[in-house]
């Protein structure tokens, strides 16, 4: 049922391409912008370039958030889905992974590219997707506890956005941290652990919390 | 046995209904009637555990249904106002994707002749936007054919269906409780069905 749920997830995504490619383009945008207003100095742009990636990478993971549970709360399976006999939380996990693989993966594979835009060594640039692959499934576990929370309220993105954020800053400095201590000379192995240990926290705690408020919202 | 013990709904400031009580056995019909706004939706959602009553207990052969959870899930079938259908799928995904939901893993094949019992036939690979609203509730409806759950629990099954499809609900629904099955649900139109026993449960 939990591969059900992913694959049904991913089989909308591959009908509903336009979703998945404004949250892409997005970010690409995004990132491309600032090279692009604050002109071609190096020193500079290697500075800002881990800060400025990870900014672009929250906000695009946001921007499909408010999609998360809305869609199916309009249409009722997400009724369907809440007196599934599977446990809520195992379905809600299998939403997140579902949203990561959609927008979170995409934004992984483009950040490489878009780094050469800064400038970063070669090195730079494997820290940061490497830190995009551990912070981006958290963004998505997170913000689905954000999505649920929100559900079926009026101008609920913009709550979505007070709720997720501040969540997100943990993540955001230990992400751009990682890149930033690596081009710095430093080791970057402590960001990564903790990266991953917001992941394993998230993935346990999220679920859970998530099911729990889309049971609330529901109700 | 689905047994309701003095329940009551408050939405708002607004008490609903209170003191509703019934105990449906195996093969009973329960039909929920009231006007519009009295609570039949919100009491149907309670039943399927969708909601908590303000007061009062809903248990499931002697057991709460609180406590069953999943069990409980597992032996039931909701079917809402909305029909619980996704607009980009096609109609066999539907019903494959909301079956395998329900815990229920159907065949292809079994799918297809689902789908065309209920006079769907030949749309199978169409996405369901491009359905009708009673071709919609009718795809909804053909998971009641391949879900073989003991309890269902109907919020206006008819409505937006045609004659044809109504007197096709109205022999499902006798199989059903042929078999001992149970049925919860609301409806406006009249419908004549046979039955073990039937309650009315006339809401304020």
């Amino acid at each position: 049922m939990f591969l059900w749920i992913i694959k049904r997830d991913l089989l909308l995504a591959v009908r509903r391409r336009s979703d998945v490619l404004t949250t892409l383009f997005f970010f690409v945008i995004v990132v491309s912008l600032f090279p692009l207003s604050v002109g071609p100095e190096m020193n500079m742009l290697r500075t800002m370039a881990p800060g400025v990636v990870w900014v672009a990478a929250l906000l695009a993971s946001m921007l499909s958030l408010g999609r998360m549970f809305s869609n199916d709360y309009l249409d009722g399976t997400l009724e369907q889905v809440l007196l599934s006999p599977q446990s809520l939380s195992l379905l809600v996990l299998g939403k997140a992974l579902a949203h990561w693989l959609v927008t979170g993966v995409p934004l992984v594979l483009m950040a490489p590219i878009l780094g050469i835009q800064y400038d970063l060594p070669a090195e730079a640039l494997s820290v940061l997707t490497v830190s995009l692959l551990l912070g981006t499934p958290v963004l998505s576990l997170i913000g689905a506890i954000g999505a649920a929370l929100t559900l079926g309220l009026r101008g609920g993105g913009v709550l979505v956005s007070l709720l997720v954020l501040p969540l997100y800053i943990p993540v955001l400095i230990f992400g751009s941290g990682a890149v930033e201590a690596n081009m710095a000379g430093l080791g970057y192995d402590a960001h990564f652990s903790l990266l991953g240990a917001f992941l394993l926290v998230s993935l346990v705690f999220s679920p859970w919390a998530t099911a729990a408020s889309l049971r609330v919202s529901m109700e | 046995m689905l047994q309701g013990s003095s329940l009551a709904c408050v939405r708002g400031d607004r008490r609903l209904f209170k003191d509703v009580n019934f105990s449906l056995e195996a093969g009973g019909l329960m039909q929920v009637r009231g006007p519009n706004g009295s609570g039949k939706t919100s009491l149907l959602r309670m039943l399927c555990g969708l909601s908590n009553p303000a007061l009062g207990e809903i248990s499931w052969c002697g057991t709460s249904i609180r406590a069953l959870g999943g069990d409980y899930f597992a032996t039931m079938t909701y079917m809402g106002h909305l029909s619980g259908t996704k607009d980009d799928l096609t109609v066999v995904e539907n019903l494959c994707i909301s079956s395998a939901l329900a815990g229920i893993e159907v065949s292809e094949s079994q799918a297809y002749e689902a789908l065309k019992h209920m006079g769907l036939g030949g749309r199978e690979t169409l996405p369901v936007k491009v359905l009708s609203q009673g071709q919609r509730r009718r795809v909804a409806l053909a998971r009641l054919l391949v879900c073989q759950t003991k309890l269902w629990i109907l919020d206006e099954p008819l409505a937006a269906l045609d004659v044809s499809a109504v007197k096709l609900m109205q022999c499902l629904l006798e199989k059903h409780l042929e078999q001992g099955g149970m049925v919860v649900m609301t409806t406006h139109q009249e419908i004549d069905i046979t039955a073990a026993s039937i309650i009315q449960l006339q809401l304020a």
